[in-house]
């Protein structure tokens, strides 16, 4: 299978001059989930932008579906792309089933055809039609409403979904019912997955890939299963400060083994 | 009653005038201030001169800005037309602004996500800005037509008509009926708009997610 999502040399500066993206080269394949790690301003969520064109390169480039992003009709390019943010950023005027069907309210398609996706939509992520098509989102819980944000996102049938810190907002509960929710839905769709989160365990149930930005450039690139064990300071680092309460915790009780990520340290 | 005998059909005439004055003002307002404060949202650097200056219109005195207009050749001899010049020029301030300010306080993520998903700027404009704004821009509405309804009372000052021609008149004769006939019906008109509006405002308001 081929690159769903090429990313060439691609480059981003912002007026200031400060390198968001440094030569950025990456394939992300057809199908696959891409989780993207790295601090806050590392560029994870310019990375996400550029697909989309949210954000064009200052240099290089980036391919959709084999074909330059700049040379595609813009529109077109996002309708054929999901967008899920952690503020949801849900139509606060619209009822939940025509937040779900308006990329295709947008594509001029007939009533009938929105409102029959929309349920079968909401369905999908696990909102009873009867009950929530006529909801507006402020009658919403968070969880509720980004699963509403996510039955938005593939109301178009999208061949990629750009997830930015989609479950951040949630509780760990909530946030782990939506991830078997979407890994569940992944199942079902042939999608491309661009995932940013700032959650290791996420990352690594969910993705197949996961690579690790640092001031706009890709320092760890490594499948899920060889993150964790990756004796690559920076990815180390980065493993051992998400697990300082496990560590911690177990120091307390004692009798608990170290946790993987210390035996290493 | 002997007064509202002599005076009552003069004091409906003057009303539907006044009414008349205001009304067209706020039509052209409207339709000035309203795509004024769309394109200043998408040139935000212009939007601090161009307050500034519907700023500082606002500030000049009513009575000085009729005089101001008075001698413009192109409005001729035609008060009307003078006092809904002046009257425009004042309702633009609080529509643009709101308009401004209405659709530049839209949460941004909901923004974001128009655009992301692929609306074209004229579907983001009518299908989230404006709606989102409705409630914004129907209050700075509501502000310019008191203002307006006030202000044109002034307008007889120049010969226009409205209301404001009884209160001169009652000025000038110190007769203090006189000045109320025209007083209260405009007061009347401003609180009815005001509340008119204020309905609808509310009626369009978008609960907070």
């Amino acid at each position: 299978m081929g690159a769903a999502i090429e990313f060439r040399d691609t480059c981003f500066a912002t007026g200031e001059g400060r390198l968001l993206l440094d030569h950025v080269s990456l394939d992300v394949e057809e199908g696959s989930v891409l989780a993207v790690l790295g601090r806050s301003g590392s560029g994870k969520t310019t990375l996400l932008r550029t697909v989309n064109r949210m954000v064009e390169p200052t240099s290089g480039e980036v391919l959709v579906r084999g074909q330059r992003a700049g040379d595609l009709d813009l529109i077109a390019l996002r309708h054929s792309i999901g967008y899920v943010i952690q503020e949801t950023g849900l139509f606060p005027h619209f009822t939940v089933e025509r937040n779900v069907g308006l990329v295709l309210e947008a594509e001029g398609r007939p009533r009938p055809e929105r409102t029959h996706r929309s349920h079968e939509l909401l369905q999908a992520v696990g909102l009873e039609p009867a009950t929530y098509a006529s909801r507006y989102p402020h009658q919403l819980s968070g969880g509720q409403r980004q699963r509403v944000g996510l039955a938005r996102a593939l109301a178009a049938r999208p061949s990629i979904l750009l997830m930015d810190e989609p479950f951040g907002a949630l509780d760990p509960l909530t946030r782990s019912e939506m991830q078997d929710l979407l890994k569940g839905l992944l199942q079902s769709m042939q999608m491309t997955v661009l995932l940013v989160t700032h959650d290791l365990d996420e990352a690594l149930y969910l993705g197949d890939r996961v690579i690790l930005l640092d001031q706009g450039r890709v320092i760890a690139d490594l499948r899920a299963a060889e993150f964790v064990d990756s004796p690559q300071p920076e990815v180390e680092a980065y493993v051992r400060a998400h697990r300082r309460g496990e560590r911690s915790a177990a120091n307390h009780s004692g009798a608990q083994p170290a946790p993987p990520a210390e035996r290493r340290g | 009653m002997e007064f509202f005998r002599q005076y009552g059909s003069e004091i409906a005439t003057l009303t539907l005038e006044h009414l008349w004055l205001a009304g067209a003002a706020m039509v052209f307002a409207t339709a000035v201030a309203v795509p004024a404060g769309i394109l200043l949202t998408r040139r935000p650097r212009w939007a601090g001169p161009v307050i500034a200056v519907a700023n500082i219109l606002q500030t000049i005195p009513s009575l000085a800005m009729f005089g101001f207009l008075l001698p413009l050749p192109w409005l001729g001899d035609r008060a009307a037309r003078i006092a809904i010049l002046a009257l425009t020029a004042y309702a633009v301030l609080p529509i643009l602004r709101n308009t401004y300010a209405g659709i530049r306080g839209i949460d941004p993520s909901v923004i974001e996500v128009a655009r992301a998903l692929g609306l074209t700027d004229r579907q983001r404009l009518a299908m989230v800005e404006l709606p989102l704004a409705a409630s914004f821009i129907l209050a700075g509405l509501r502000t310019a037509t008191v203002t307006c309804i006030g202000i044109a009372t002034i307008a007889a000052a120049v010969g226009a008509g409205g209301l404001g021609e009884l209160i001169f008149r009652g000025v000038a004769s110190v007769d203090n009926r006189l000045v109320l006939a025209g007083a209260i019906p405009a007061a009347l008109l401003a609180l009815a708009a005001d509340a008119v509006l204020g309905l609808l405002e509310r009626w369009w308001r978008v609960p907070a997610s």
